[in-house]
């Protein structure tokens, strides 16, 4: 009997565990929501979206979070044309040709970079990357899209290496072999066979490493130049979402329009976020198959 | 050679020139933070408090704070996530909850760290008036770990054969006893290199903690759940960007200490993982 109460117990706390995983997520959906209305209720919605100036504290405020967005999308388009193709190349690389005892170093290497906080990134942006650029480029400043475009591929690197190598890793041996066996030297086998067959895999790669860099915080406060305007080239300081939270959320007043808008930014977030990591699971789901 | 031949040998080339273009930043990123940090780390840097405006002394109260941190989240996130994790695997069957459930853990791995922030601070440190706190702080990061906790202990529970579940069940021992004694036991290496990792992560976070629980400058060391600690992520922020004059080498000393702190936690999951492979018995 003893045995029984017992089992009951762990049971209900394995569905109980279950069903809090779930709780969670809706709960973050609807805290987020419940401040960001709060906004829209004083500061029309379509202000806020299609506002051109962010200028939270002059008189009266303004909350348009366009310059905020495209500080983002910026930073993310130069990251991804940066780190896609070559995160795609060293997955090869790694997992095509290079010879067995150099795949287990180089893949080690890459472990190492994942595990590099974003804090140590953001630092070395500041102390070196950033007055590099600045001095070879002739830039009025170092702080600036570019270094965060820089930094934001090289953290997103790992994401897409790894995920590339499994999805070239999961295609059958067999379409190897028939290619092989039909004359075609490795690399033709390699370009026109596997790297197609692995598309789906890739693509899921991809979207990953855009939501990482998209959402990814400290690089992007420390290094981007925290200027809240419109930008015009990646050469120039800009703001991108995450910074904006991260940097005003200890200067507003609980319960302000400041605060309010600030978890408005992070409901924006959240649900590109959500879209994002959507397209990748379905990728990942296909390239399953 | 033929001209598919020079072909391939062009293009093996290239991918190892990117590969090259890859790695070499890695080490040099980690021989740059090492060189110019080394000549700054002492014992009296990991064991004194700072001093004179944090741009002298040491920086142990941050290293206090991100241990309790992890200790912290690894309570409330091992429980939650392995647990979840059976119930994934061991219990649910195809319904709309079970794929409901899986989705969540996909958009709690894609959730951008500082929106847990804002949401930890919302829920925890405003709603449930728990302050900013270590409390605060330790359930913002374990919601942050949980993903990828219940990713590592669902493939760890996945590699158990099946038939060491069809074996138990015949034997007559129950659901629960089955998974207790013939399914855990044989993945708690994935399961502990998962937490680990997870918890490497989290050491390492910054946006997470900004208003949930970390403290500009409080030298003194944590009493009670309820109070704020200094954290190293937090702590090389503020000084890289908040305390002017700051002598680089500390700034470049608590970055290699932090990143130690990180290797450190991976090499043990390495180690775990090592070792319990080699008492793999399928």
């Amino acid at each position: 009997m003893h045995r029984r109460t017992s089992e009951i117990v762990i049971e209900s706390a394995i569905k109980l565990s279950g069903v809090l995983v779930i709780v969670f997520v809706f709960l973050i959906f609807l805290f987020l929501l419940k401040d960001a209305l709060a906004l829209f209720r004083v500061y029309p919605v379509g202000r806020f979206l299609f506002g051109r100036n962010w200028l939270p504290i002059s008189e009266p405020p303004q909350f348009g979070m366009v310059p905020l967005f495209l500080g983002s999308l910026y930073v993310t388009i130069g990251a991804i044309l940066i780190c896609v193709p070559v995160g795609v190349a060293t997955a090869l690389f790694i997992g095509e040709v290079a010879p067995r005892s150099l795949k287990q170093v180089l893949k080690s290497l890459v472990e190492i970079l994942a595990s590099i906080p974003s804090v140590v990134l953001g630092f070395i942006g500041i102390v070196w990357l950033g007055p590099f650029l600045r001095s070879t480029l002739h830039l009025t400043t170092g702080m600036c899209g570019l270094t965060g475009s820089l930094l934001l591929a090289f953290m997103a690197l790992p994401t897409i290496i790894s995920i590339s190598e499994d999805a070239l890793n999961s295609v059958p041996r067999t379409y190897r072999e028939a290619a092989f066996g039909l004359g075609a030297t490795q690399w033709q086998t390699l370009w026109r066979i596997i790297l197609p067959s692995a598309s789906s895999g890739i693509m899921a790669a991809v979207m990953l490493g855009i939501g990482r860099v998209i959402g990814e915080t400290m690089v992007a406060m420390m290094v981007t130049g925290n200027a809240p305007v419109i930008p015009q080239s990646l050469l120039q300081p800009l703001r991108t979402l995450t910074a904006t939270m991260a940097g005003e959320m200890g200067e507003t007043v609980g319960g302000s329009e400041h605060y309010f808008a600030l978890f408005a930014v992070g409901l924006v977030l959240f649900v590109i976020t959500f879209v994002i990591n959507l397209v990748a699971d379905i990728f990942l789901r296909r390239a399953r198959r | 050679m033929n001209a598919a031949k020079v072909r391939q040998k062009l293009a093996f080339g290239v991918l190892g020139i990117v590969t090259l273009a890859v790695i070499v930043p890695i080490v040099l990123t980690i021989l740059y933070v090492i060189t110019n940090g080394i000549s700054a780390v002492s014992w009296e840097f990991v064991s004194q408090a700072p001093r004179n405006g944090m741009r002298a002394g040491g920086i142990l109260p941050a290293i206090i704070g991100t241990v309790v941190l992890v200790i912290g989240t690894l309570l409330f996130s091992l429980p939650l996530g392995v647990l979840s994790a059976i119930y994934l695997v061991e219990y649910a069957r195809d319904t709309w909850f079970t794929r409901l459930m899986k989705l969540s853990v996909v958009n709690l791995s894609g959730i951008p760290s500082i929106v847990y922030g804002l949401f930890g601070f919302t829920l925890f440190v405003v709603f449930l008036h728990l302050g900013t706190s270590i409390l605060a702080g330790c359930l913002t990061l374990a919601i942050m770990s949980l993903p990828v906790i219940i990713t590592a202990t669902k493939e760890a529970l996945e590699a158990v054969p099946a038939s060491y579940r069809e074996i138990s069940l015949s034997l007559g021992a129950t659901h629960w006893q089955t998974v207790r004694h013939c399914v855990l036991p044989y993945a708690i290496p994935g399961i502990l290199t998962g937490t680990v990792l997870s918890l490497s992560r989290a050491a390492g976070e910054t946006a997470p903690i900004l208003f949930t629980v970390a403290a500009f400058y409080l030298p003194r060391l944590p009493r009670s759940v309820f109070d704020q600690v200094m954290a190293l992520p937090y702590h090389l922020y503020v000084i890289s960007t908040q305390v002017p004059n700051m002598p680089l080498a500390i700034s470049f000393a608590t970055g290699l200490v932090l990143i130690a702190l990180v290797f450190l936690m991976n090499l043990v999951s390495i180690v775990l993982r090592a070792h319990f492979r080699k008492r793999q018995q399928w």
